[in-house]
């Protein structure tokens, strides 16, 4: 006994990855509140809003961007922040704490289930949109581009941001009560149910601070033409400066995530 | 034979409670050691050290000659060769037995064989249930299972049958006799005695954190040169006798009597009774 070595961390995150999945596809509940329930949102809003918003971009269009931002928020920040206080209540983080399982395992299991889950829910929306609602998919390549990078870095901020937010709730009881209002409001304040621009000023303000309105203003440069970015509040998509400042996010969720993290709530 | 676990002066507190006032310990290898105590004692406290759980305010410790609470040293390759069955552990229960054990034994670079393990914890049919399914005994016998599917070398079970029915209880001794021929070091926490004398080479008994008394179960408080009670059927009616000399009251007896002297019992303390006397009735929190 004794001459193999111990598996490498990113073989047992991987199969982390793989087993957390499965868990998450037998969770009928988080399967629909995760999947089915941005397009009931999108097919809700899509049939009330009907009206174009200038010549070409409907509210549906203008919707989809924002949904589509929402659901790196909810894949990420929102799963985690749930899930995560509810395995340490069980004891299933303490457990794991006395294997020989590296923290970053854990982590990269977590990034893994963000990930499928959050390229499942954009997938369907983009079907949803394009089917039901009259979305145009862009044709630019290099719309394309700021699509990818947003979504890797915006999910990597959603999920940084969610473990970090999972140290907030005392209980994985109470986890949703907390972590759900936080979402839904910042979604009203970032122009996600909204035009970003017909909202109050100080709303607007609030929103600029946290990332959702960045990620929903961002999708837009994706999704609309690029002669909406007149009716921004730049004037302007403000590509650099929304790369700037979700990542400066990601850095803030990754720091607060290695210092506050607790594998159990007692020790 | 060398030492797995060596505690020389364990302190620890939680604010102004002393959960831990200074408890010397000892385990051999291949022993099976049972950690015994009211709740409130300290023992879990000891153990979540010993496990590297927690830290400690003072003392010496030694556990397969690394120190738990230095993070460097006690790593992953220290994790890989002990195994840990804590107190309560409810996982949600959407994989079956045989997801959750065969994926705790990716953890370990020398897993055993994973259906060996199930049938071990006697969880054969319920191998493909869902955890959620299982009662809490299964569950605990599950728990178990992940407890020594890396073949550790030292395993930490904390009030295992705790919820355990007589029949369960037994089937999980003889899984503890098995572990032994295989010369897994065990140290067990009970509140059991049965359980403590059925299982351990050697008992401590912990009380108000401080271990009052190190021995094997047959002589733990001098309970093997108590005095004997001797109790039988007089024609008088039943009788009984406290003494330290029982087998020649027994043959004084036998002299009386024609043939079988009739309802003939001798009984020396119980653990139990030596141990409630030994705490000195602290164990009514339960």
């Amino acid at each position: 006994m004794g001459q193999n070595k111990v598996p490498s961390a990113l073989t047992i995150g991987i199969a982390r990855g793989g087993l957390e999945l499965k868990q998450f596809m037998r969770q009928r509940e988080s399967v629909v509140f995760t999947i089915a329930f941005p397009i009931m949102l999108l097919g809700i809003f899509g049939s009330v809003f009907t009206n174009e918003l200038t010549d070409g971009v409907t509210f549906s269009q203008y919707f989809v961007a924002g949904m589509i931002a929402s659901g790196l928020v909810n894949t990420g920040f929102q799963q985690l922040a749930i899930m995560i206080p509810v395995e340490r209540d069980f004891g299933t983080l303490k457990r794991l704490r006395g294997t020989p399982m590296p923290a970053s395992s854990y982590f990269i299991g977590k990034v893994i289930v963000v990930f499928v889950t959050m390229l499942i829910q954009v997938f369907l929306l983009l079907i949803a949109g394009v089917l039901f609602f009259g979305v145009n998919l862009p044709t630019d390549p290099a719309k394309w581009f700021t699509f990818t990078w947003l979504i890797l870095l915006g999910s990597a901020a959603s999920t940084a941001l969610g473990i970090a937010f999972s140290v907030v709730p005392k209980s994985g009881r109470g986890a949703s009560a907390v972590v759900s209002p936080v979402v839904i409001v910042l979604q009203f304040f970032s122009g996600v149910f909204f035009v970003f621009t017909d909202l109050p000023g100080w709303m607007q303000q609030v929103a600029a601070i946290f990332p959702l309105k960045w990620m929903t203003q961002g999708m837009r440069s994706v999704f609309l033409p690029d002669s909406f970015a007149a009716r921004e509040v730049a004037g302007d998509w403000e590509t650099g400066r929304t790369f700037i400042i979700i990542l400066a996010w990601l850095i803030a969720g990754l720091f607060i995530s290695i210092k506050t993290f607790k594998w159990d709530d007692k020790l | 034979m060398s030492n797995v676990i060596s505690v020389r002066g364990l302190k620890k507190s939680y604010g102004s409670t002393q959960a831990v006032a200074g408890i010397d310990l000892t385990i051999a290898q291949g022993e099976i050691f049972a950690l015994l105590g009211p709740n409130g004692a300290g023992k879990t406290t000891t153990v979540e050290i010993l496990e590297g759980f927690r830290t400690r305010d003072s003392g010496e410790v030694s556990v397969l000659d690394t120190d738990p609470s230095i993070k460097v040293s006690a790593g992953r390759n220290w994790r890989n060769r002990i195994g840990i069955v804590l107190q309560s552990t409810s996982d949600a229960g959407d994989l079956s037995v045989q997801e959750t054990i065969a994926h705790f034994a990716k953890y370990y670079a020398n897993p055993r064989d994973v259906d060996e393990v199930v049938a071990a914890v006697g969880l054969s049919e319920k191998s493909k249930e869902l955890i959620r399914t299982l009662s809490g005994g299964q569950r605990r016998r599950l728990d178990v299972a992940l407890g020594i599917i890396g073949s550790p070398e030292l395993l930490f079970l904390d009030e295992p049958t705790t919820g355990f029915d007589p029949k369960a209880r037994r089937a999980f001794w003889a899984l503890i006799e098995d572990l032994r021929k295989t010369g897994t070091t065990i140290l067990l926490t009970t509140h059991y005695l049965d359980e403590a004398e059925a299982l351990a080479d050697r008992v401590g008994v912990i009380s108000q954190g401080q271990i009052i008394e190190i021995s094997t179960p047959a002589l733990l408080g001098g309970r093997a040169t108590s005095l004997a009670t001797v109790s039988w059927l007089s024609a008088s009616g039943p009788k009984s006798e406290k003494t330290d000399n029982p087998t020649a009251l027994i043959s004084k007896l036998s002299a009386d009597f024609p043939g079988e002297i009739p309802e003939l019992t001798v009984k020396r303390a119980s653990l139990e009774d030596i141990y409630l006397e030994m705490i000195g009735g602290e164990d009514g929190s339960e």
